[in-house]
């Protein structure tokens, strides 16, 4: 026999991936860091499910007769689309994945405040998700993801219950994750860790989760509510028995508009964290940033009823809801300004998370913007149930969130995976996500300005050049996502390994190795320094720290 | 300490449902709660021991959860308050 | 960052057997269980509060037919149960000085009598739904609520419709609150297993605590509930 050839393979340090192997490792976990990366998985099936939903909707548009569908599974179509995405990806993505992850390491804390609740948020999330999709996978729904009453209650014959339940289960999960953080975040701060010298990641989590908190339970409600009202044929919103359909608005509005908070902070918290590394610079009016993300949750809560502007509320209460819409976009448009003033003068460096950050930074400014036209009364009137408004809130949305999520992805998967991602194809994909979503919803504005009503299949032949040119954008931006998927896959096993800092970045994050061990510190750290110090990171007087690239 | 405040919830809730048939017109659904609200505070303050909490965070959540459910409560009415027609 | 060595909170005789191992000491989780029961107290406050939203606003809509549908609810009944929580409430205070003074007996006494009291506001709350069934008042195929007359108002009847919107509330509403008492129950049957078994001691008697919490707001919700619910309009 032939003496083998032994290679002396570097011994891996041991982290959180290699501590323990097996399906039952990863199932009964309690590390927050593997629940985060559970999540992972599980709602990028499920962006890959409301994706596909929008390819067909973006297919069926292309001709300006219903030809590809049935009018009502074009109905199922839209609403599958809207459930899927809002309640099983946008709603968890960055609090589930990253501040999952980030918000015990950022803090200085071995876990959350409650490991094991945090396992059963994620069971809670696949219980929703298998749900939901027995739900489209027999039958679905076809009311719109507003589902309205009566609509929803006494008329359809698709699953509103099923659905509703569904929805409802994963609500509990997004409730249990945002009372998680709050807890955290008071009670498991490192040593010197003050409220000031937190990341303000961890703010917008914070504000974040007092809207899980506060919000989720009212359309829990209003769900058992319709459940209730279909099964038993009651007649709380049905206007021939006596009930309002315009109180299902309310009460699904209270929530579902402090809803789009949650999709969004979460991602303006990213890019803050990116901005600061990639411009090499602190933040801005620190102070200002983090208390606008405590504003946006609290006048996130005031203004409900501009989606309900036409259905019929009184018009006095139209002015107030008015009003008040215009005051929230100030906390925003806060953060734009300090992220604006950060850049001013700072170092940048094009890398790939900090093009998803000027993405955002782009797009969500417009996408905020078209919020304000929204809010008039008067241009509301014109552009509601219009493709203006769809328009508007993919631009916070998938230009805006989404964008931020991805960029946070890749800023943070030298940390999360121990590997380094391909940056030059990495800066394609940002790019062609980018071109795909402008050419994808640039269009609906002016479509929608033109008078194409939404959630529907067929439109005058005038307007096919515009619905066109949207699902071309569709197609390049499918193949923008496809990308990442594809190049992280491929550097979990073929990527270079990560140092434990390659962006030479502030926060506690980076001081645990690269991946982090189980437990993240070996030793408490104790905080003696302001956030975002790049000055002192990047001292002239330092030696050079290797910057892998 | 605890009996008293014992004691305090079994009268209210006795003045309470006396109240209730005693004819105030408006004043009815006020004074109900009114005295819901006393009982409520009582409850939280010494048996949940809100009152002697070293730290005002505990305050701090149960005055914000109480104002959205009063946010919730005030601009729906807003609405209902003002609409015009029937 | 490499040196192993640790701060001194893994000392063995330093451990306290419940403290987990991502707390640095025993008050940090205490203060954490609390405060993580406390938000979920305000989670369910909004819960309830969707439902509390929808009653007020159609008992402003139909306040006529909602006084007569609620006069024909038992009012003593609703007045009687509340006395019980209260009383339930005050053993539950009981249980929780027990605790922390560690009067075993006392402790397990009172979760016992805590426990008791809530069945007896389920059988009350039982015989409610019963007499409500028996008079057609169960939202549904069955309902009727014919001429029955608005308290103030003897020429006017109540519109059924109206009518039938204050039952499905009232049982929605109770229902969910009887809901959250079977709950109740089940938490204090485990806490008095584990009161049994000695598990508590004046330092860590968290779960007596925590489970004390939910029971008062329990509590809080019903005596918002028994006004709102039965007394709108009861003068002659």
């Amino acid at each position: 026999m032939s003496m083998a050839t032994v290679t002396v393979q570097p011994v891996e340090r041991e982290n959180y991936l290699n501590k323990e192997y097996g399906v039952g490792s990863w199932l009964f976990t309690t590390d927050h860091k593997r629940i985060a990366l559970l999540y992972l998985m599980s709602i990028t099936f499920f962006f890959f499910i409301g994706g596909f939903f929008a390819l067909l909707i973006r297919l069926e548009l292309l001709t300006p007769v219903g030809d590809l569908v049935q009018a009502d599974t074009y109905n199922k179509l839209f609403t599958m689309h809207g459930m899927v995405m809002v309640f099983f990806f946008l709603i968890p993505s960055i609090p589930a994945v990253l501040g999952n992850f980030l918000v015990p390491m950022m803090i200085g804390a071995k876990d959350l405040a409650f490991p094991r609740i945090n396992l059963l948020s994620w069971y809670l999330y696949i219980i929703g998700g298998i749900m939901m999709l027995h739900c489209m996978l027999t039958g679905g729904v076809d009311t719109g993801w507003t589902f309205y009453t009566p609509f929803s209650t006494a008329f359809t014959n698709t699953k509103i219950v099923e659905a509703g339940l569904a929805i409802f289960v994963a609500g509990f999960s997004s409730i249990l994750t945002g009372l998680n953080f709050v807890v955290t975040i008071h009670r498991m701060r490192a040593p010197g860790m003050t409220w000031s010298r937190l990341p303000l990641f961890i703010w917008a989590h914070y504000a974040t989760s007092i809207i899980q908190i506060l919000g989720t339970p009212v359309i829990a409600i209003t769900i058992v509510l319709v459940a209730v009202e279909r099964t038993l044929h009651l007649g709380i919103f049905d206007p021939r028995l006596g009930g309002d359909p315009l109180l299902f608005q309310h009460l699904f509005w209270f929530y579902s508009h402090p809803a789009v908070y949650i999709m969004i902070l979460p991602s303006m918290g990213v890019v803050t964290e990116i901005i600061a590394c990639f411009a090499r610079k602190r933040i801005f009016g620190y102070s200002f940033v983090a208390f606008s993300s405590i504003a946006i949750a609290v006048f996130g809560f005031l203004v409900w009823a501009h989606h309900m502007f036409v259905a019929g509320i009184s018009v006095y209460a139209a002015l107030v809801f008015s009003l008040l819409s215009y005051a929230v976009a100030v906390p925003s448009a806060v953060k734009v300004f300090n992220w604006t003033a950060t850049l001013y003068k700072g170092s940048i460096h094009y890398d790939a998370p900090m093009l998803y950050a000027f993405g955002f930074i782009g797009l969500f400014t417009m996408g905020g913007l078209t919020g304000l036209f929204l809010a008039a009364l008067g241009i509301d009137v014109h552009v509601t149930d219009t493709y203006f408004v769809i328009a508007h809130f993919h631009y916070i949305m998938v230009g805006g969130a989404l964008m931020g999520y991805l960029g946070g992805l890749h800023f943070w998967w030298p940390k999360i995976s121990g590997r380094l991602y391909p940056e030059s194809l990495a800066r394609l994909a940002a790019l062609i996500v980018f071109l795909g979503f402008n050419l994808t919803f640039f269009p609906q504005f002016i479509l929608g300005y033109l008078g194409m009503p939404r959630r529907y299949f067929q439109y005058p032949q005038e307007f096919q050049v515009l619905n066109v040119l949207s699902t071309a954008g569709a197609t390049v931006l499918g193949v923008g996502y496809l990308l990442p998927m594809l190049y992280f896959l491929w550097s979990m096993r073929y990527g270079k390994p990560a140092p434990d800092n390659p962006w030479n970045a502030a926060g506690l994050e980076w001081m645990t190795s690269s991946p982090p061990t189980t437990f993240n510190f070996e030793k408490e750290p104790v905080v003696t320094w302001e956030a975002y110090n790049y000055d002192e990171l990047d001292a002239p007087h330092k030696e050079e720290v290797p910057v892998v690239r | 300490m605890y009996f008293g405040i014992w004691i305090t919830l079994l009268l209210c809730t006795f003045i309470t449902y006396k109240a209730a048939f005693i004819e105030l017109g408006r004043f009815n659904a006020a004074v109900a709660l009114i005295i819901a609200t006393i009982k409520a505070l009582l409850v939280a303050l010494f048996f949940m021991h809100i009152k002697g909490a070293h730290e005002k965070l505990l305050k701090l959540v149960v005055i914000s959860t109480v104002f959205f459910l009063f946010i919730l409560l005030a601009l729906s009415m807003a609405d209902y308050g003002t609409r015009m027609w029937s | 960052m490499s040196d192993s060595t640790v701060v001194g909170l893994h000392h063995e005789e330093q451990h306290h057997p419940e403290l987990l191992h991502h707390f640095a000491e025993p008050q940090q989780q205490r203060d954490a269980a609390s405060l993580g029961m406390w938000i979920f107290l305000g989670t369910e406050v909004m819960f309830f509060g969707g439902l509390f939203c929808a009653y007020l606003i159609y008992r402003r809509w139909y306040f006529g037919d909602f006084g007569a549908a609620s006069k024909s609810i038992d009012a003593t009944l609703g007045a009687t149960n509340t006395a019980v929580l209260i009383c339930s409430s005050l053993t539950v205070v009981l249980a929780v000085w027990a605790a922390q003074t560690a009067r075993r007996t006392l402790l397990i006494g009172s979760l016992v009598i805590t426990m008791l009291l809530g069945l007896v506001f389920l059988g009350i709350k039982g015989k409610e739904y019963k007499d409500k069934f028996e008079e057609h008042h169960v939202p549904g195929a069955s309902f009727s609520f014919d001429h029955v007359p608005i308290p103030g108002h003897a020429d006017q009847y109540a519109n059924p419709r109206h009518a039938e919107i204050f039952f499905s509330l009232y049982f929605i509403m109770t229902g969910l609150h009887a809901l959250h008492m079977i709950i109740g129950l089940g938490l204090f049957a485990w806490l008095l297993f584990m009161a049994w078994k000695g598990r508590f001691t004046p330092e860590y008697h968290t779960p007596v605590e925590i489970g004390g919490l939910y029971w008062h707001f329990v509590d809080i919700v019903w005596i918002y509930l028994f006004p709102l619910l039965y007394l709108i309009d009861r003068h002659p």
